[in-house]
């Protein structure tokens, strides 16, 4: 039943045996022992779970594994590069935008797919993007800020 | 964030061993009511030397304060609960049994003791909620961190301080009365000599307890009262911070529970055969508890979905619509919270008088992680991970399970992922030891968030019931007040109302068996959201009814000074003019007190008439918490409140059937989002002579009240009911 995945992950090749119908989420931090990526709904509604595979922003804990097979992960510890931290990660810091700090990696893969796409988004256009992850803590405001910080980055 | 003692490893294992040790024996953090008993000598060996300062709540007087007002009557620990030391590296450890769950107090207490001790805040390691490194502490909740255990801190730190200086004396030559500290230094003020704090740590093994050093006045205050961002920052956008769910033991196994339908529902048979074809899985029955073991979460969950339940539901009694009438029906006999005057004289001098009926939903805590835990136990020692509010009541329940002494157990609190008074109860903790114990290996427990829906202990439904009148001249001339449920936190006016009653029926978030058909517990202010609500839109309606501004009326019916400043200062900053409601503004305004601080809210609200929705578009929220010492943390609260308090004002409410819990997830329970933030603006008055109070309970209370009544100012339409879904907003304004 176990079959052989492989992708990219945070930028460097990983292949693994693994049930294929496994949940992306759960493989992810079980097996490959990234718990940056959090589960707070499993049904795709809160957000907390987000990657990035292939520039798009995903709900792990609706994917199967074998749905990234060849493809490019990245999750919230591949954002820092050698210990400097992403121009988000630097903004959410600066401009404290989170509380206790378990939907942050998700509200910050989420901000940085708007990046990817849209890199001087519009107050407007980064609350679209955002209103489908959750904070409970009210850190709404500042994660806007952070997000239009980030994005004033060269 | 967790920095164990240098040297001894950990202080835990060596005090299992010390306990048994006789009369003599070393136990530093005993039970609350344990007699002083330690030795010196041994406790700085555990600790690992330096210079320890021990100290306790009780010597804080605003806890003596708080708990005589309250009327609790308690035991204060007899022995100290908590403690700072200066290492020998001149590191300044604090250790604490209070949590960090977002409220920032990691942050904050760490600058207090940077500030009495003069060393940069850098240097200040915290370590909080761990049963086998900190003294008892009673739970994190109420807003107490700051405004009850911070002055003993700051005490404590001060205390530390003066052994410094005299250490310093003596190792100078100097007087100290001509020393001076800063930045981990001390020095002659008017000479050369200066030794650091580590180097006078070298070698040294001094305990000392409270003795009465001063602590700084605010004058002096170099970071006190300066905004600081958030220390655990960093660790959490970078995925490093650990959480319950995010620790890992060798050999652990993930648990999914069979949960039954409905509460109260009482399982017949249970197949469990088509679970065990998932290939790794134990099938673990024991009485009405069945779950599926798997090393893999998602794979238990597979297993768990094969298991085949047949339950017996008892008839469903009440529902989300019938459930305040059943309330009125069962309420408690009635307690007076606070009465003055005479309500049949001030009935005789009201020219008007106002009936009204509040009534307030269940409220789910909806914290983003689920109750998580990991339970190890090795022998007769069990260790456990939480998100927790209350690391030592789980210790002692863990213990009691077991049959282990409390000592045994050993609870760490990694960072939690929200509480909001929803993870004091620790079920799922419980869960965990008792399936670790009987699969004999290390037991996760995650609940999903369907079982989070299902367990919270919710903010219980309440109704509040106000008859107050006003004079010709729009003065209140009496009020009688009655809070069904919500109990009497916020409940007791502060107005200048010469004829007053108030009176709680049960007396709170607890209730009587058959009171609620589920769990209900504290919700971040507990019962002052409900309180508030109720008065301060009745407050509004007698200001309508005597034809005159609110913000004027309020005014005139308020002696109590701190308000008035709160309210003025709110008002500045709205740019609040005076008009009679409703002025078709959309304008509200909001006060009240709790945990002892004072908060004025004012809000500007545009009500769709077709489809009832209600869009707050700005709020100014205005707070008098005494000494803030850290002003951004302290506006971080304010925004986060005021951003939840959306939710219990305009959607949320837990709608069941019986026991049956009809909201399991983000879907049909609606939290604020990114689309509903308005513009927020916060003051913080100054009071910087006064002692500090809570900051993260109080700007949530006026939510409900100032959304209520700037729909109110909008359209005429009165609100009497929380949330203010769209269905009851076009049916208020059909009523017009």
């Amino acid at each position: 039943m176990k079959e052989t995945i492989g992708f990219s992950l945070n930028g460097k090749p990983v292949s693994f045996e693994v049930d294929p119908d496994r949940i992306l989420l759960w493989v992810l931090r079980y097996d490959l022992g990234l718990t940056g990526t959090k589960y707070g709904c499993g049904e795709g509604l809160c957000g907390a779970c987000t990657v990035i595979v292939d520039g798009k922003a995903v709900r792990s804990c609706l994917l199967q594994v074998k749905a990234v097979a060849g493809k490019a992960v990245t999750t919230i510890e591949g954002l820092a590069k050698n210990g400097e931290l992403h121009p988000l990660q630097k903004a959410f810091v600066e401009q404290d935008a989170l509380q206790c700090g378990y939907c942050t990696p998700g509200m910050i893969m989420h901000a940085y797919s708007l990046l990817l796409n849209t890199p001087r988004p519009t107050r407007s256009q980064i609350i679209e993007h955002m209103d489908g992850n959750l904070c409970r803590c009210g850190a709404h405001k500042r994660i806007i800020q952070a997000i239009q910080t980030a994005a004033k980055e060269p | 964030m967790k920095r164990e003692p240098k040297g001894q490893g950990s202080v835990y294992e060596e005090c299992l061993e010390l306990d048994g040790a006789g009369p003599n024996g070393v136990r530093p953090w005993g039970e609350r009511r344990s007699p002083l008993r330690f030795d010196r000598r041994q406790f700085l060996q555990l600790v690992g030397g330096g210079i320890v300062v021990c100290f306790s709540l009780s010597d804080s007087l605003a806890l003596q304060e708080g708990e005589r007002r309250r009327g609790m009557g308690r035991a204060l620990p007899q022995d100290f609960n908590a403690f700072l030391r200066i290492g020998e590296d001149g590191r300044v450890s604090g250790f604490t049994g209070k949590v960090e769950y977002g409220q920032g107090v990691i942050t904050s207490l760490a600058q207090m003791l940077a500030e009495e001790l003069d060393v940069p805040l850098e240097s200040v390691d915290m370590t909080m909620g761990d049963t086998g490194l900190c003294p008892w502490d009673q739970g994190t909740f109420g807003s107490m961190t700051t405004r009850i255990f911070g002055p003993a801190f700051r005490a404590a730190a001060a205390e530390a301080k003066a052994v410094l200086v005299e250490l310093a004396a003596e190792q100078l030559q100097v007087p100290k009365e001509r020393l001076k500290t800063k930045a981990g230094v001390v020095y002659e003020e008017a000479g050369q000599k200066k030794v650091t704090y580590a180097e006078l740590a070298q070698g040294k093994k001094i305990l000392r307890h409270l003795k009465g050093a001063a602590v700084k006045t605010p004058a002096d205050f170099a970071l006190v009262g300066k905004p600081v961002s958030r220390r655990d920052a960093r660790e959490k956008v970078t995925g490093q911070a650990k959480y319950a769910g995010d620790v890992k033991e060798p050999g652990l196994l993930h648990a999914r529970i069979l949960r039954p339908p409905a509460h109260g529902a009482k399982l017949i048979r249970a197949d469990t055969s088509g679970a065990r074809e998932i290939e790794g899985v134990q099938i673990i029955e024991d009485g009405e508890l069945i779950a599926v073991l798997h090393p893999y979460p998602d794979l238990a969950e597979r297993a768990l979905a094969n298991i085949k339940a047949q339950y017996d539901r008892p008839a469903p009694t009440v529902d989300d619509k019938t459930i305040f009438d059943h309330l009125l029906k069962v309420a408690a006999q009635g307690a007076t919270v606070a009465e003055g005057g005479n309500l049949a004289e001030g009935r005789n001098t009201a020219h008007q008088v106002l009936d009204q009926t509040y009534l307030n939903s269940y409220v789910s805590h909806a914290p983003i992680e689920t109750h998580a835990a990991l339970a190890k136990i090795e022998g007769n020692k069990a260790t456990l991970w939480a998100s927790t509010q209350t690391p030592f009541a789980l210790r002692d329940a863990a213990a009691a399970l077991l049959g282990l002494p409390a000592q045994n157990v050993r609870v760490i609190t990694p960072y939690i992922g929200g509480a909001f008074g929803g993870k004091s109860n620790n079920q799922q903790a419980l869960e965990a030891v008792r399936l670790a114990k009987l699969a004999g290996k290390p037991v996760q427990v995650v609940w999903t968030r369907a079982e989070e829906f299902f367990y919270d202990t919710f903010r219980p439904a309440a109704v509040v019931k106000i008859q107050a009148g006003v004079t010709e001249s729009g003065l209140i001339s009496f009020w009688d007040y009655g809070v069904y449920f919500a109990g009497e936190r916020g409940a007791a006016q502060f107005y200048n109302i010469p004829h007053h009653r108030t009176v709680a029926y049960g007396s709170g978030w607890t209730a009587a068996p058959g009171s609620h058909p589920f769990a209900t517990g504290p919700w971040r202010a507990p019962g002052n959201n409900t309180n508030s609500f109720a008065r301060e839109s009745h407050i509004d309606m007698l200001a309508a009814k005597a034809g005159m501004d609110p913000v004027e009326f309020r005014l005139k019916n308020l002696k109590d000074e701190r308000m008035r400043r709160v309210l003025q200062a709110a008002a500045r900053k709205f740019g609040w003019s005076a008009a009679k409601t409703p002025s078709q503004r959309g304008y509200g305004v909001a006060c009240g007190t709790d945990a002892n601080s004072y908060v004025a809210h004012m809000a500007e609200v545009a009500v769709d008439k077709n489809t009832g929705n209600v869009r707050v578009k700005w709020v100014v929220c205005a707070q008098e918490m005494g000494l803030c010492v850290n002003p951004e943390g302290a506006r971080l609260q304010m925004e986060g409140a005021i951003t939840m308090g959306l939710g219990y004002a305009l959607s949320e409410e837990v709608r069941f059937q019986g026991g049956e819990i009809l909201d399991s997830n983000f879907d049909t329970y609606t939290i604020p989002r990114f689309s509903w933030l308005p513009e927020i603006e916060t003051v913080i008055l100054d009071a910087k002579d006064s002692p500090p109070q809570g900051g993260g309970e109080p700007p949530i209370i006026c939510v409900g009240a100032v959304i209520a009544n700037a729909v109110f100012d909008a359209t005429g339409a009165r609100l009497l009911q929380l949330p203010m879904t769209p269905e009851r907003v076009k049916d208020a304004l059909s009523r017009i």
